[in-house]
């Protein structure tokens, strides 16, 4: 079955936005029957995309995060942008465990958990104009279970 | 978040109920400190038994209460990941540093009663 579909969202950088964007999208991509794992995965990657450019990108001032998400056949394209900050060098960035701000607890795993949990992951990002992470998926279709349908057992 | 303190065990249980994300791991973090300081524990659990989703701020959050713990001359555990959060643990190497706990199997008739 050849499927497309899209959606945008856009919000606030403010961290209590965090749960809506990852269950918004979640909710979205929910109609491609994901595994919880899959779904999961993709929550942890949305949540990472998007607290980056609440606490590095834009640094806890207000500005606006964009999310765009298509699903075409079984593959999801989720495309996470801001207009904060930007990020000086992306392939030290992306080193697991880095972190520009160590005294704020965070682990530095953000991007290796997007690289790891999703299919694809590219990191596009200008100083001083802002950063798009883009992430695609692919949702395995279920394997079909085994024995008759319930028409076919209806039918004898 | 609740919040247990076996006096006699000198042990501290939070049990958290929330979603593990930045947002909430400030939070969590700052009650977690408090708790900490107020009780001076030998022992520290962190139960994520109702946690479903926890994201990399939460290894921060619990690498730093771990390090808080420690300076104050307890330890720290983990107990019940779900596989969601287990994935995120497993990850981020924190588990060769913290280790799990089973709390069925500890003997904290205490908690057992509280529980109830």
């Amino acid at each position: 079955m050849n499927m497309e579909n899209e959606m945008k969202l856009e919000f606030i950088s403010k961290s209590n936005n965090e749960a809506f964007a990852r269950i918004a999208v979640a909710a979205f991509v929910s109609s491609l029957d994901p595994t919880i794992e899959e779904i999961s995965d993709i929550k942890t990657a949305v949540s990472e995309a998007v607290t980056n450019s609440i606490v590095h990108g834009y640094e806890d001032k207000i500005g606006i995060i964009h999310i765009t998400c298509k699903i075409i056949n079984r593959k999801v394209f989720i495309e996470i942008s801001d207009n904060g900050k930007g990020i000086e060098n992306v392939e030290l960035a992306k080193q697991p465990l880095y972190t520009s701000k160590p005294n704020l607890e965070r682990s530095g795993m953000g991007f290796t958990i997007m690289e790891s949990f999703m299919d694809k992951l590219v990191v596009e990002s200008v100083l001083g104009v802002g950063t798009k992470v883009t992430m695609e998926k692919e949702i395995k279709e279920l394997p079909k279970t085994e024995g008759l349908t319930l028409e076919e057992a209806l039918r004898g | 978040m609740e919040t247990i303190y076996l006096e006699d065990q000198k042990t501290l249980i939070f049990r958290i109920s929330e979603e593990i994300d930045e947002f909430k791991a400030k939070d969590i973090r700052r009650r977690a400190d408090y708790e900490i300081e107020r009780f001076m524990p030998k022992r520290v659990i962190f139960d994520f038994n109702r946690v479903s989703f926890m994201d990399s701020s939460g290894i921060g959050m619990i690498i730093g209460r771990y390090k808080q713990t420690a300076m104050l001359g307890g330890k720290m555990e983990i107990a019940n990941l779900c596989p969601a959060v287990r994935k995120i643990f497993e990850m981020s190497g924190v588990l060769k540093l913290i280790s799990e706990v089973n709390l069925q199997n500890e003997d904290l008739p205490e908690l057992k009663e509280k529980i109830v």
